[in-house]
């Protein structure tokens, strides 16, 4: 095979590279799924879940996150949304705050500390992310899309998308607006298409190999903003939610097969 | 203490000669190397029992992944059996599961 590739012109062996390294990298993709820690995170989230914490010493068991008090099944699928009792459009961290402040009684400062971990230990919010996300395996992804606020969420989101800002003048379009491109052999989806978003949202949160550390979607849009050398957004903040609304809206009705794991 | 493990036992080949018991078992362990800033801390002996009798015997060494992932082919088995996982490392610290083949 190997004198074969040699024997043709270097213009007609193109094609059947990128061909051959889309499937390689297919292939690799499929063995670091086979075998993913993920399902340990989701233990360890079940059990932090479970745990009594806070002034008021009690667990999340409780926790509202948009379809009854302890409901978790299909739920992460259909968030981002409005929440009535804290009249606001919330994605899955910034609802598990609100429930660590309301149910648990503990301070934003103190819930807030330690927001995204470390290969050696993983935050809080990343290992109840895993749990609250694989509840939802197989829900189709329906963020809020009906009440006004949602509608502004979706608005203020795909305005932010193609904001150009910050020291090099970027936008998430910049890299995610145009087909065909990549950096290295990491693909970039235009995430404003449908077809390119489906895919993504399904698989966030997700596991990396190259770091080993569970992430959340709160943390790869922050360091979707370092990339680009923006200040820092704040945690569970308007403008994050809002990205995130626009990018589940624009995934709706693909079936969630995550908590993913990358490269 | 150490962090949660998960496996899977199942029976494959169905009623035929090459009946076999399918284990893949998840460790949670950071698997640092003596290079590291955290120092040498990984896992040292793996060992597989089934029904209480031990069938697997491994030594691992810091070459081995954080939080790996095992798989084992054990000749024969039934449904039901018991198959035991555990880990000692080298600081000590083990972990087991337990579980009955599917």
């Amino acid at each position: 095979m190997r004198s074969c590739f040699l024997l043709c012109g270097v213009l007609a062996c193109t094609p059947l590279f990128a061909q051959d390294t889309k499937k390689e990298i297919q292939k690799y993709q499929q063995m670091i799924a086979d075998g993913s820690p993920v399902e340990l995170f989701e233990l360890e989230g079940e059990a932090l879940w479970k745990k009594a914490q806070g002034p008021k010493n009690v667990s999340l068991e409780k926790c509202d996150l948009g379809q009854g008090a302890g409901v978790l099944k299909g739920a992460y699928a259909r968030l981002p949304r409005y929440f009535k009792d804290a009249d606001r459009v919330m994605d899955l961290e910034t609802r598990l705050l609100h429930c660590m402040t309301t149910l648990q009684g503990r301070s934003r400062e103190e819930a807030t500390k330690r927001v995204f971990g470390n290969e050696n230990q993983p935050s809080e919010m990343e290992v109840l992310s895993a749990y609250v996300a694989a509840e939802s395996r197989g829900a189709k992804l329906a963020a809020g899309t009906s009440h006004p606020r949602e509608k502004e969420a979706y608005e203020l989101g795909k305005a932010l998308f193609f904001h150009r800002a910050g020291g090099w003048d970027m936008s998430c379009a910049s890299c995610h607006g145009e087909e065909g491109k990549r950096i290295r052999m990491q693909d970039l989806p235009v995430l404003s298409k449908r077809e390119f978003a489906r895919p993504i949202m399904a698989t966030w949160p997700a596991y990396r190999v190259s770091n080993s550390q569970f992430k959340t979607m709160q943390w790869r849009i922050n360091d979707c903003y370092r990339q680009m050398r923006y200040p820092e957004p704040s945690f569970a903040s308007d403008a994050t939610i809002a990205l995130n609304t626009f990018l589940t809206v624009t995934a709706a009705g693909e079936p969630y097969r995550g908590p993913g794991t990358k490269r | 203490m150490a962090g949660p493990m998960k496996m899977r036992a199942t029976l494959a080949g169905g009623n035929t000669a090459a009946v076999h018991t399918e284990i893949r078992v998840l460790m949670t362990h950071p698997m640092t190397t003596a290079q590291m800033k955290e120092g040498l801390h990984h896992i040292q002996n793996v060992v597989v029992k089934q029904n209480g009798k031990v069938v697997v015997e491994a030594e691992i060494s810091q070459a081995v992944s954080r939080n790996p992932v095992f798989s084992f082919r054990l000749k024969g088995g039934a449904k039901g059996d018991k198959i035991e996982v555990s880990w000692l490392d080298n600081k000590g610290e083990s972990n087991k599961i337990e579980t009955a083949v599917a």
